[in-house]
């Protein structure tokens, strides 16, 4: 043990570990954060004592400290810059903009013995429509430049406002105001409406749960977090479940590269994604709720807390709410730097305390979920649509979109447009819509060259695919993945191979290392990109990609491994060229 | 318990209980499908994928050392997709560790026709070798990240978690807490790990001294005096 740890003093972790204690070990991340805002990182002392004090083996604390790439178990710099490296952010600029603020860094290291900052490169920070992007500590920073970056935490430092807009502004009738709706707000526009009829608080009789899960049901509501599972199945599913207690979690860890739609949500309309979570609560008979936020979204973590907070105090949360015989109550949790966190089960393994890891499915989280017990997890913005749906029923919701794809859609339109943006539309508007009208197109001068639909787990799309539909059933007809709703633009000057690089990179640092094929394949298919980027292919490459990526789609154990591959053989199909130069 | 459910396997049909394992159905068939990080005694992780079967309606292969039979399932275990995924995984394996103690993995590499040569400059998994006990050796660039060392020392056997990981993705490595030495942690040197340690990357040190040439007189020498200098320090 080394001097600065021998002379740690241990007495404020005793007094923060306190309230941690009684929870055990679901309260191991919020412990360990908590300790690392205080002693800047986590040294060896300072985790076994949260080991010792919450029940977990200390060889296990340490693998989720260095599963979590934002839990640090070495010293870092008073100030941790975290500089986007998604494709957005790098058409933006963002690599001019690390190498400009490491060189500080490393200046200043020469110079004082020691750098204050810590430059890391970070995977999306869903700030893709404000790119580049930085994280500075706890400040989210968009049209990055080293300016704003060494001003971050002072007082002139502003936020940019979020850029929404679109054809309906039905989920997001609260947002682009450049703030957060309050509660008052939320209910003089129709807020908590959906709840106080369900619980008969305004003089009608309360809905029973299993008439809220038939209504979910007939509105034919569909998962917006990229898997595109029935929400009106899945209610069922737990609420019919015989196991107790039950659980409902929101699924705020947002990371797809190139989405930032539920960062706007929460920021800027929390209080629509809470009413949400309370009504899936009722329906399946869950008296608990967690709310699990990315890391890199300090903001959006605020403002839901805000909300919550709000919440408990007009009694809309908390025991027999509204005067009901319901009662339920949210925990906020946040994510500790991890992509695959955003898969439900790796999600509930993060919740209750260990490495996040995706569990082998089945069992399914409506019988085996959090804790073991039966749960729905849903995404940010699925659930932004239960309140709407209640309040105007479901056979109006139906109108509103596709016959296979009811309701609004979030859009997240980034890259060469000239408004990058969010754009919500009824479902079925085609791709040239959103691109043309509603992001005001390509860059004057430019045109379209490639658009990766879906995010890094997407697919590209060339200009010959402008006018397929944006409903699920007609992008996968087209051969294209909804995903999240990300539509990611490039122009003709655009090199996609240093785009494809970066998604392999991506998915290299990402994968959780559990099963093989992901473990191995996504090390495998980016040094295989590299080398194709570089113009230097090896004989048999193009095969070696197609034999990798097939083996990651077919084998891999979760989502992540059987998408890992999917951009890089859309690109295979649809742009050969970019692979047939060099050696072959 | 009795065999209540039918399903096909490569076109033969079999009756198996309920709650069985594709794997165990095959067998029963005398159907072999091949496992790495599958044992008897561990928990079924379904981690090296090496098992995957496709079964029909199922949009991914199925790992059969987990998945579970039910009526009227259609399984094939030999299928081309099932064979493309054995292959690339046994080449990617071999590209990025050593295998040269791994006798198993060898021959599924032979019965695969994988190529040993597949990706020419993969980057290997590197590590040092750990010699900081005088019991056990742990050369983790023999390591194909099975899990079962984690495990036996967890619940599936000794609860001791002297070990658990360190990173992740493919640079994930078997970990003590904070990479302490071995007789730092809380582990007994029960041994448990190095029995179901596939691949050699966990031996005893007295077999890996041999190994080095030692005789048994010269080990015994060794690790006395080993002791002898833990005692006085």
């Amino acid at each position: 043990m080394d001097d600065i740890e021998s002379q740690l003093d241990l007495e404020p972790l005793h007094d923060l570990l306190a309230e941690f204690i009684p929870r055990g070990r679901t309260a191991l991340l919020p412990a360990l954060q908590a300790a690392q805002a205080h002693y800047g990182y986590l040294p060896a002392r300072v985790a076994a004592e949260i080991g010792n004090a919450l029940g977990v083996p200390l060889a296990e604390v340490f693998g989720v400290i260095d599963f979590y790439s934002l839990l640090y178990s070495q010293p870092v710099g008073k100030t941790v810059v975290h500089v986007c490296n998604d494709p957005a952010c790098s058409l933006a600029g963002s690599d001019s903009l690390f190498k400009v603020i490491s060189q500080r860094a490393e200046k200043q290291a020469a110079q004082q013995g020691q750098s204050r900052i810590t430059v890391e490169l970070a995977p999306c920070l869903g700030l893709c429509e404000l790119a580049p992007a930085a994280l500075v500590n706890e400040i989210q920073i968009g049209h990055a430049d080293p300016s704003r970056i060494y001003e971050a935490g002072y007082p002139q430092s502003v936020r940019p406002r979020n850029i929404v807009g679109g054809d309906i502004r039905l989920l997001t009738a609260n947002c682009g105001k450049g703030r957060t709706t309050t509660l008052q707000e939320y209910e003089s526009a129709g807020g908590y409406r959906a709840l106080r009829r369900i619980l008969g608080n305004n003089g009608m009789l309360p809905m029973s749960p299993q008439d809220v899960v038939q209504e979910i049901k007939n509105a034919g509501l569909i998962g917006r977090g990229g898997a595109a599972f029935p929400t009106g199945l899945k209610w069922e599913g737990a609420a019919t479940a015989t196991d107790f207690p039950k659980y409902v979690v929101c699924n705020g860890d947002e990371a797809e590269p190139g989405t930032f739609k539920d960062r706007v949500m929460m920021e800027e309309d929390p209080h629509r994604v809470l009413e949400g979570l309370i009504i899936a609560g009722y329906a399946i008979g869950a008296n608990h709720g967690y709310i699990f936020i990315r890391g890199e979204y300090p903001h959006a973590f605020e403002m839901m807390k805000r909300a919550i907070e709000e919440g408990h105090r007009a009694g809309l949360l908390g025991e027999n709410i509204l005067g009901s015989s319901f009662t339920f109550d949210v925990e906020l949790r946040r994510g500790a730097g991890a992509y695959i966190c955003g898969e439900e089960t790796a999600l509930f393994e993060a919740i209750e305390g260990k490495r996040g890891f995706p569990r082998s499915k089945p069992p399914y989280p409506t019988t085996y979920g959090l804790f073991g017990k039966p749960t729905v997890i849903n995404n940010v913005e699925t659930l932004a649509n239960v309140p709407l749906i209640l309040q105007m029923g479901s056979e109006a919701y139906r109108k509103i979109g596709t016959q296979k794809s009811p309701g609004p859609k979030l859009f997240c339109v980034s890259g060469d447009v000239r408004r990058p943006g969010l754009y919500e539309v009824p479902f079925g508007v085609p791709l040239r819509h959103l691109i043309e009208d509603l992001a005001g197109g390509i860059r004057e001068g430019h045109q379209l060259q490639a658009m990766l639909i879906g995010g890094a787990a997407g697919t590209f799309a060339g200009p010959q695919h402008l006018d397929v539909s944006t409903s699920f059933e007609d992008l996968r007809a087209a051969g294209l993945a909804m995903g999240s709703g990300v539509i990611t633009v490039f122009d003709e000057t655009r090199d996609l191979r240093n785009v494809l690089i970066r998604l392999a990179r991506f998915f290299a640092e990402e994968s959780c290392g559990k099963c093989f094929p992901c473990q191995l394949g996504t090390q495998r298919q980016y040094e295989i990109i590299e080398r194709l980027a570089d113009g230097k292919p090896l004989p048999g490459d193009i095969e070696r990609l197609n034999d990798v990526g097939w083996t990651m789609t077919d084998a891999s154990l979760c989502g992540l491994g059987q998408t890992a591959a999917s951009a890089v053989l859309s690109a295979l199909k649809l742009f050969p060229e970019l692979f047939t130069f060099g050696k072959e | 318990m009795d065999d209540n459910i039918t399903l096909t396997i490569n076109n033969q049909s079999v009756r198996v209980s309920a709650g069985t394992t594709i794997l165990k159905a095959a067998q029963s068939l005398g159907i072999s499908i091949p496992t790495i990080c599958y044992h008897e005694h561990c928990t079924a992780n379904a981690l090296c994928r090496i098992c995957v079967v496709e079964v029909t309606g199922s949009r991914t292969l199925v790992p059969s050392c987990k998945a579970i039979v039910s009526e009227g399932m259609v399984v094939n275990t030999e299928s081309e997709r099932v064979l493309r995924a054995r292959k690339v995984i046994l080449e990617m394996l071999k590209a990025s560790i050593d295998l040269s103690e791994a006798p198993e993995i060898q021959a599924m590499i032979t019965e695969y026709n994988a190529d040993s040569q597949r990706f020419p400059e993969a980057v290997k998994r590197k590590s040092a070798v750990l010699d900081d006990n005088p019991m056990f050796l742990r050369d983790y660039n023999k390591c194909v990240l099975c899990w079962r060392c984690v495990q036996v020392c967890a619940e599936d056997a000794q609860y001791t978690y002297a070990i658990n990981f360190a990173g992740r993705g493919f640079e994930t490595q078997i970990s003590t807490f904070y990479h302490v030495p071995l007789p730092e942690s809380s582990c007994v040197f029960c041994g448990q790990c190095i029995g179901v340690c596939p691949t050699g990357a966990l031996k005893p040190k007295r077999e890996a001294l041999l190994e080095d040439g030692f005789s048994l007189n010269d080990i015994t020498a060794l690790t006395r005096m080993d002791w002898r200098k833990k005692k006085t320090v």
